[in-house]
């Protein structure tokens, strides 16, 4: 039971990573900006479809990634210049309209490449196999990887964030935009950095997603929801609440799929725990977001506070 | 002058008197819904080729009419469906709505359509209460009932003497159906049976779960994008040559070229393949691998069977779309090739038809095929029809 225990942590952990690195960019660009951006999984899914295309044909691993990396980068800030500029002064409402719309925009043009059927990706000879746990658990060395990096980028994010000048100026876009561009910073830049910075990110989750799940168009729409609860619960602006909000979002679900229904077992009889147990468990990160903005609505680490 | 002004009159009359027969011969409309965006798309894009290929065989003229097909974007939502029929049935005016994969789609569409007294003929979704006590007799079902297929599986399970089993499916009607159906054929032990969320990505929990618990054999229903996951992860957990998997609608021709040998040698049960050796079966795959360059799949069969069984029904009543109760009796006929060959339709309108057992294999070109191993049940009707109260 302890073996299951470390290793459901573990995949509370690696999906909280993953979250993490999709919200660090959206709170970011939610914060800095004031933009609500729903194709950020746009971004992620064409993260992972150039690093699966640039893959496929160099055959080298390491080239997907940079090609992933890179190329949602380069999209990222051509769609902040070419798209978005445009939307800052608008109400949200129409900032959802016309990011839905890059959401369609993408979906159609990956289609349109790559086919409607889920590309073929696999996990590189050197990170297959697994890392054996005491108590006779495994662990898949690629996913320990997601959970390595992730980390990483949330320690470099931090330093980034807290001790340079760059973050200093994200930190005060933040809290008084006005202010920032009052005193003679290019906010224009600035954003330009943010978004493509953020891009960057969601390709990453996407290129590392690109394995484990399906490369296939409106795949991003997929995680994006449950991003936009990380972002609720660890308060808008704020990348300690985005990696807060990640990892309470990734434990609470993974860990209610794995062991609500045991523990309603116990307390119900087998039949209504089998019905409730599954409905409660994919229900679970929306009640705590309700939970969280009710006893807190600005979250748990706001931007402004 | 003006004898020949009443000629032309005449003339002109004589004319429209027998044009208008030609006129009232309307054009045949037929709504088709299928999931044709988002990552489900792709199996859409399957049925909406399939369509197509049937209208070419048919010289674009479904039962000698002049046709139309008009295509609908249900987007993987009941709502979407819901409203999608209803404009196809209030601003198009068709005669027939087919398609539909999703069962929870289904459930909502089919009462809009046989209720506005038009005919259902849906080319996927096999939900248990359209089989049973929700049964119309304007709903037909061309495809399967949801338990069915699963009870080919708990049977060929339990011949081959396995002594417990984990059984998962998404948490929706076909999952409940498709596990109903295994338990209700597979004799052994269940060890655990688990319901994940409807387009849920990542298993590794999941996973995690079940070899904790080791079973000696799992069973999954794991349909479109869901299934390229849960294979893939099922294989980097290491579990592929630990624990025996067998699925249904999980590995097909869609999952196959994104799993690659994550897939070879699973063992999966269907009512058709695209091995089946008949004439149309053999006409339907190779004009399919002509046109799209690809494999056919069983969403593709069924929606192109679809099309042929309106097709011998509209022919059949001799293109009166008026007349429901005739078209009604003659879509009960099943008149027409089927891709699986020859079937026959219960009292609920759903078919009685042979299912097998395939297995996932490498063809002499290195390419991975399902290949069909032998027939797992003759004929085989669903669990439901005796609660249908229609009468034939």
């Amino acid at each position: 039971m302890t073996a299951l225990i470390l290793e459901q942590t573990l995949n509370g952990l690696q999906f909280g990573v993953m979250l993490f690195l999709m919200a660090a960019g959206l709170t970011l660009v939610f914060g800095i900006m004031n933009l609500v951006n729903l194709a950020h999984g746009a971004l992620y899914m064409i993260g992972a479809y150039l690093a699966a295309g640039v893959m496929q044909w160099s055959g080298s691993y390491l080239l997907g990634v940079l090609g992933g990396l890179i190329g949602a980068l380069l999209v990222g800030m051509l769609v902040e210049v070419v798209a978005l500029r445009t939307l800052y002064e608008r109400d949200h409402l129409d900032q959802v309209l016309a990011t839905f719309g890059l959401i369609l925009f993408f979906n159609e043009l990956v289609a349109m490449i790559w086919g409607r059927s889920a590309l073929y990706t696999s996990v590189p000879q050197w990170l297959q196999g697994h890392i054996d746990l005491p108590g006779d658990a495994r662990y898949p060395i690629y996913r320990a990887a997601i959970i390595a990096v992730g980390l990483a980028v949330a320690v470099g994010l931090w330093y980034v964030v807290a001790r340079t000048r760059l973050g200093m100026l994200i930190r005060a876009g933040a809290s008084n935009r006005t202010m920032v561009a009052a005193l003679g910073v290019n906010i224009r830049l600035l954003y330009t950095v943010v978004f493509g910075f953020g891009a960057a990110l969601a390709g990453l989750a996407g290129l590392m997603a690109g394995p484990i799940y399906a490369v296939q168009p409106g795949m991003g729409e997929l995680i994006l929801i449950q991003v936009f609860v990380v972002i609720v619960i660890g308060g808008i602006g704020s990348i300690r609440g985005a990696f807060a909000g990640a990892l309470i979002v990734g434990m609470v679900d993974t860990l209610g799929r794995s062991f609500l229904k045991p523990m309603l077992a116990t307390v119900l009889s087998p039949v209504a725990a089998d019905t409730a147990g599954p409905a409660i468990a994919s229900m679970l990160i929306y009640l705590l977001m309700a939970v969280v903005l009710a006893i807190k609505p600005a979250g748990l680490f706001p931007a402004r506070a | 002058m003006k004898a020949l002004r009443h000629a032309v009159a005449g003339a002109l009359a004589a004319t429209l008197a027998f044009a208008a027969p030609a006129m009232a011969q309307q054009k045949l409309k037929i709504g088709f819904i299928t999931t044709l965006s988002g990552p489900q798309g792709v199996i859409g894009e399957h049925m909406k080729n399939s369509v197509e290929l049937a209208l070419d065989h048919l010289g674009r003229k479904v039962g000698g009419l002049e046709t139309e097909v008009i295509y609908g974007d249900d987007q993987f939502k009941p709502d979407v469906g819901v409203q999608v029929a209803q404009e196809m049935l209030q601003k198009h005016q068709v005669d027939f709505v087919a398609g539909i994969i999703w069962s929870n789609i289904m459930m909502a569409v089919s009462p809009i359509v046989t209720g506005a007294g038009k005919l259902m003929i849906g080319t996927n979704a096999g939900p248990s209460p359209l089989a049973g006590a929700q049964c119309n007799k304007l709903h037909f079902n061309v495809s399967w009932q949801n338990d069915q297929t699963p009870e080919a599986m708990g049977k060929y399970m339990t011949d081959q003497g396995i002594k417990d089993v984990y059984i998962m499916a998404p948490n929706y009607q076909a999952g409940k159906d498709m596990l109903t159906g295994f338990k209700r054929y597979y004799k052994g032990r269940i060890v655990d049976e688990v319901y994940t969320k409807l387009g849920q990505a990542d298993y590794q929990a999941e996973i995690s779960q079940l070899r904790a618990k080791n079973p000696k054999a799992v069973f999954v229903f794991y349909p479109g994008g869901m299934g390229i996951q849960f294979l893939n992860q099922w294989n980097q957990a290491g579990l592929r040559d630990r624990i025996p998997l067998y699925s249904v609608y999980t590995v097909d021709e869609i999952t196959l070229p994104a799993v690659k040998e994550a897939a070879l040698g699973q063992w999966e049960t269907r009512y058709w393949s695209p091995d089946l050796k008949n004439p149309a079966n053999q006409k339907y795959v190779s004009d399919y691998r002509k046109k799209y360059g690809k494999w056919p799949v069983f969403y593709g069969s069924q929606s192109y069977d679809g099309i042929l069984l309106i097709d011998s029904a509209v022919r059949a009543v001799k293109g009166n779309l008026k007349n429901t109760d005739a078209l009604v009796k003659a879509l009960r006929k099943a008149d027409f090739n089927s891709t699986r060959g020859k079937f026959t339709f219960n009292i609920n309108n759903h078919p009685i038809q042979n299912f097998y057992l395939l297995k996932a294999v490498k063809d002499p070109s290195g390419e991975l095929v399902m290949q069909t191993q032998k027939a797992v049940f003759e004929n085989h009707k669903d669990a439901y029809y005796g609660e249908c109260k229609l009468k034939w």
